[in-house]
């Protein structure tokens, strides 16, 4: 039988709202916080999560965040179906960046999207091919 | 020192109302790329910026930065100030430029750390 999670949180990350964008990760962090959760494994799962949203929005036209909390771990799932990633050990590198010069003025795309991801998770892993949409999967250990 | 305490030290307006939340204040952080503000600053910390969008609300929260400071008079949306407010991060609006925001805050902190 599957586990079951002890909190499972799901949002839309509409593509027509930038403002909205980040509220799974908003959400995770709360809840974490209610958990009892050290500040900084939250803020370690907070900003990979938000990083990953952020990329949904400007790159993938919106998607889907889902995470789920367990005893011991979190897991999350960010999925757009988007252009997808051309060249995945590029988009990796810091500084590299392909975001548009109107989401760059907002203060996005530096090209640390990724990289901060990578950073602040304990597990990744990145499913993406030209026209194929990306799915972004973290697992953060809570111990 | 308590960020009541450095909002009152300097000129403007602390656009979210009084404190619900008081904290002690840790350092000070300018930076205008949100990615670099996540993985770099500190909890507690006050943040310089030009941004006034709501997405700097979002980063504010999620990197528990305790008050974010708009340099030059810069406008802020009403939305942005409600969401901070909601969300228990201070909003402090100044005329000084971020040069003299760090400099006089250095001041501040430092001062008060001879103090204690």
């Amino acid at each position: 039988m599957a586990e079951i999670s002890s909190m499972h949180i799901e949002c839309i990350i509409d593509k027509d709202d930038f403002n909205a964008a980040g509220e799974a990760s908003s959400r995770v962090k709360k809840s974490l916080n209610m958990l009892g959760i050290p500040p900084k494994t939250i803020k370690r799962i907070a900003v990979a999560m938000y990083e990953a949203e952020i990329n949904a929005f400007i790159h993938g036209g919106g998607g889907k965040a889902v995470a789920d909390i367990y005893p011991d771990r979190v897991e999350v799932l960010i999925s757009d179906e988007g252009k997808g990633i051309a060249d995945l050990e590029l988009a990796m590198q810091e500084g590299y960046s392909t975001a548009p010069e109107e989401v760059r003025m907002l203060g996005f795309g530096a090209g640390m999207g990724l990289p901060n991801i990578k950073r602040n998770s304990d597990e990744l892993n990145i499913d993406s091919a030209p026209g194929k949409g990306t799915r972004v999967k973290m697992k953060f250990k809570l111990s | 020192m308590k960020l009541s305490e450095a909002a009152a030290a300097l000129p403007g307006k602390v656009l979210t109302g009084d404190f619900p939340a008081d904290p002690e204040i840790s350092t000070v952080y300018t930076c205008d790329l949100l990615s670099r503000v996540m993985s770099m600053s500190e909890k507690d910390c006050i943040w310089i910026t030009v941004l006034t969008h709501l997405n700097v609300v979002a980063v504010a929260q999620l990197a528990d930065i305790a008050c974010i400071v708009i340099p030059e008079d810069i406008p802020v949306p009403e939305s942005t100030v409600k969401k901070a407010a909601e969300e228990q991060i201070c909003i402090l609006s100044t005329p000084l430029s971020t040069y003299e925001l760090c400099w006089r805050l250095h001041d501040l902190i430092k001062g008060k750390t001879e103090d204690a």
